[in-house]
């Protein structure tokens, strides 16, 4: 299993009472609430925890794309990895956006992907996403159309990385008389491509297809649901008539991991709360625009009245391991657990979440680096043996 | 008088139809919330016209075809069934969405008008004059805005709940963003061209309309040549549900003075 500390960047100063006015931390919560002289102290926080995951250890680092929120500051993720690709060393680099439908030119992406690839020596991961619903309201861009528009940008930044150009690209949303993109990316034939998704068995069975074999990055999900998509994935892959490997299976969740269970329990609850309650706030409308889903998959949402508009706590999220906290003991078991049960492979965890200051960020990230890390890669090696002596 | 119901294949497209009544013929385009039921003013309407009134192609009991990308399609769409169902000397009413597809269609070819009613359209865009995003409001506040008189919006919402409404208010929805998400609602082509129209044109609109202001009855007004602008006072978006009756003397009268 391979470790990466994942960041959302939070415009953590945010003032919570914002809700007593406003129904979402997204798209229309006015911008004056965000303060330039914080975010400038914030972005260069997080930068230096991220860097300081690269010092620790950690496989990889992640950053992220949402637009017009509190939620995440990285509306350009290029830039973060940017930043990022200089400082950092040996770690991998995931950019979990890029949102393709949002882009009126996807061959933005191939560019500036192929750019962090060549200047980091081939350390990019390349992510490709939908974007979330709110995003179609943030940036104008028709949901109706999301599917269709991910699928032909996809194959356009394929066809510019692996196709010698120029080439012609002839698509119904998508069309360019030249493809030839400078520069080619360091990987090759490209860098490993993942796709974070909330569950979608249209999404499995398009990143599982043998000419694909994308990672597949269930993302905050109950483990329950979890569980069943990774399954998914790995029927999936078997009808196609191949075994998937763990490196084609990837969890995110947030974790909390301190001294003790209860010393854990204390410093993160408020944070993740926070993180719940106020960041991930939007009425069901902005979350799920029209075609942003299936109406299949509306119509259960419709019933389940669902939307992402607070009352959760920890003891929730913790129940249905959507958040795991805990001593680095108690935090090894669940991962073990978890992972012996449902078989991913990478294991991308949000360490900062919310509100959570600084210096339990770092706290968090070492104890993590130093006790649970080491614990998996030091059974890895006998598991590998235990597996081989049963073949 | 009674009203048929049935699916016509144009343009490859299974499209419900209800048609009821006899006289010259009367087409009414529906809004973004479809055209499910017979409605009183369409019975009133059916005892001098011949009224016709379609699902559009991805609304309700219509199916959605694979060419349906924008509101253009579905102007052509419609001048199809016209020349289809044979018919000329037509009185095109078109509400909301359906008064912008009205539009459109207009300004491509009125041959087969005689007269054009625009009621609370959609397709044009005044600048600095916001709509209110009713992609952003629920189901019951998407409701709630439609009707000046909640009571209204009470008896349209009091309705029970069931897999086949949830599916096509989704279904509306989701044709709906299709058609009019970016821009919202409306065409930066479409008002070059308005003054293309030839046909005698009303443009009706509710003084207290909050989903398309008064304010774009106003500027549709200026853009069709020689089109007349009328205001129901106390009314909202759907002056055809809330003031019934005096749409209906509006489109009836107008029609008639059109004739002469």
């Amino acid at each position: 299993m391979k470790f990466y500390f994942m960041h959302l960047m939070p415009y953590a100063d945010l003032d919570l009472s914002y809700d007593e006015k406003h129904n979402s931390a997204w798209v229309t919560l006015p911008n004056s609430y965000y303060d330039p002289k914080k975010g400038h102290l914030l972005y260069n926080r997080y930068l230096d925890e991220l860097e300081y995951a690269d010092q620790l250890g950690f496989d990889g680092i992640c950053v992220n794309e949402h637009h017009q929120n509190a939620y995440g500051l990285q509306p350009i993720p290029g830039v973060t990895a940017g930043a990022l690709s200089r400082r950092t060393k040996t770690c991998k680099i995931a950019v979990l956006g890029r949102a393709l439908p949002l882009l009126n030119n996807p061959l933005t992406v191939a560019e500036e992907y192929a750019m962090l690839d060549n200047i980091t020596g081939g350390r990019l991961i390349a992510g490709f996403v939908r974007g979330i619903g709110a995003e179609y309201h943030a940036w104008g861009v028709n949901p109706a159309t999301s599917h269709d528009r991910f699928h032909e940008a996809h194959d356009l930044i394929l066809q510019a990385w692996t196709e010698p150009g120029p080439t012609v690209y002839e698509g119904k949303h998508y069309h360019f008389q030249y493809v030839n993109t400078w520069p080619r990316p360091f990987q090759q034939p490209h860098p490993p491509i993942w796709i974070p998704s909330q569950g979608s068995s249209e999404t499995i069975e398009w990143a599982a297809d043998p000419r694909r074999r994308y990672t597949y990055l269930q993302t905050f999900t109950p483990v329950a649901t979890l569980a069943r998509y990774m399954k998914m994935y790995k029927a999936t892959a078997e009808g196609f008539g191949y075994e998937a490997t763990e490196d084609q299976l990837g969890w995110s969740v947030p974790l909390y991991v301190a001294e003790t269970d209860e010393i854990a329990y204390r410093e993160a609850k408020p944070h993740i709360e926070a993180f719940l309650n106020k960041f991930l706030r939007m009425p069901r409308e902005m979350l799920l625009p029209p075609g942003y889903t299936s109406i299949k998959s509306m119509m259960g949402v419709m019933k389940a009245k669902a939307s992402l508009s607070g009352g959760h706590t920890i003891d929730s999220v913790l129940e249905k391991g959507m958040f795991i906290c805990g001593s680095p003991t108690t935090v090894c078991e669940k991962l073990e657990e978890y992972q012996s049960e449902i078989g991913f492979g990478h294991l991308l965890t949000l360490m900062q979440f919310g509100t959570l200051p600084a210096e339990l960020t770092r706290k968090n990230l070492e104890i993590y680096a130093k006790e649970v890390i080491p614990y998996f890669r030091e059974k890895a090696p006998s598991a590998r043996a235990r597996a081989a002596a049963r073949t | 008088m009674s009203v048929a119901e049935s699916i016509e294949t144009i343009a490859g497209c299974a499209t419900r139809i209800m048609r009821g009544g006899s006289g010259a013929p009367l087409v009414f385009l529906h809004g973004a919330g479809g055209a499910p039921t017979w409605l009183p003013f369409m019975q009133t309407l059916s005892k001098r016209f011949d009224v016709i009134v379609p699902e559009h192609p991805g609304f309700g009991g219509s199916e959605t075809p694979d060419w349906l990308d924008n509101v253009g399609d579905l102007a052509c769409f419609y001048l199809d069934l016209i020349d289809r169902f044979g018919l000329e000397g037509v009185n095109l009413v078109g509400q909301s969405l359906g008064g912008w597809i009205a539009a459109e269609l207009a300004v491509r070819n009125d041959s087969k008008l005689k007269t054009l009613t625009l009621c609370a359209a959609a397709g044009i865009h005044v600048k600095g004059v916001p709509r209110t995003d009713t992609f952003m409001l629920s189901p019951e506040e998407g409701t709630r805005i439609l009707v000046r008189d909640q009571s209204i919006a009470d008896k349209m919402l009091d309705v029970p709940e069931s897999d086949e409404r949830t599916m096509t208010l989704l279904k509306n929805r989701l044709t709906t963003a299709k058609l009019a998400w970016q821009p919202r609602f409306y065409n930066p082509d479409l008002a070059k061209w308005l003054h293309r129209i030839s046909v005698p044109t009303l443009i009706l609109w509710g003084a207290e309309d909050k989903v398309v202001p008064q304010a774009y009855g106003a500027a549709y007004q200026a853009l069709v040549p020689g089109s007349k602008l009328k205001i129901f006072a106390e009314c909202g978006h759907l002056s055809q549900v809330e003031k019934p009756d005096e749409f209906v003397e509006a489109v009836t009268s107008f029609i008639r003075e059109a004739s002469r």
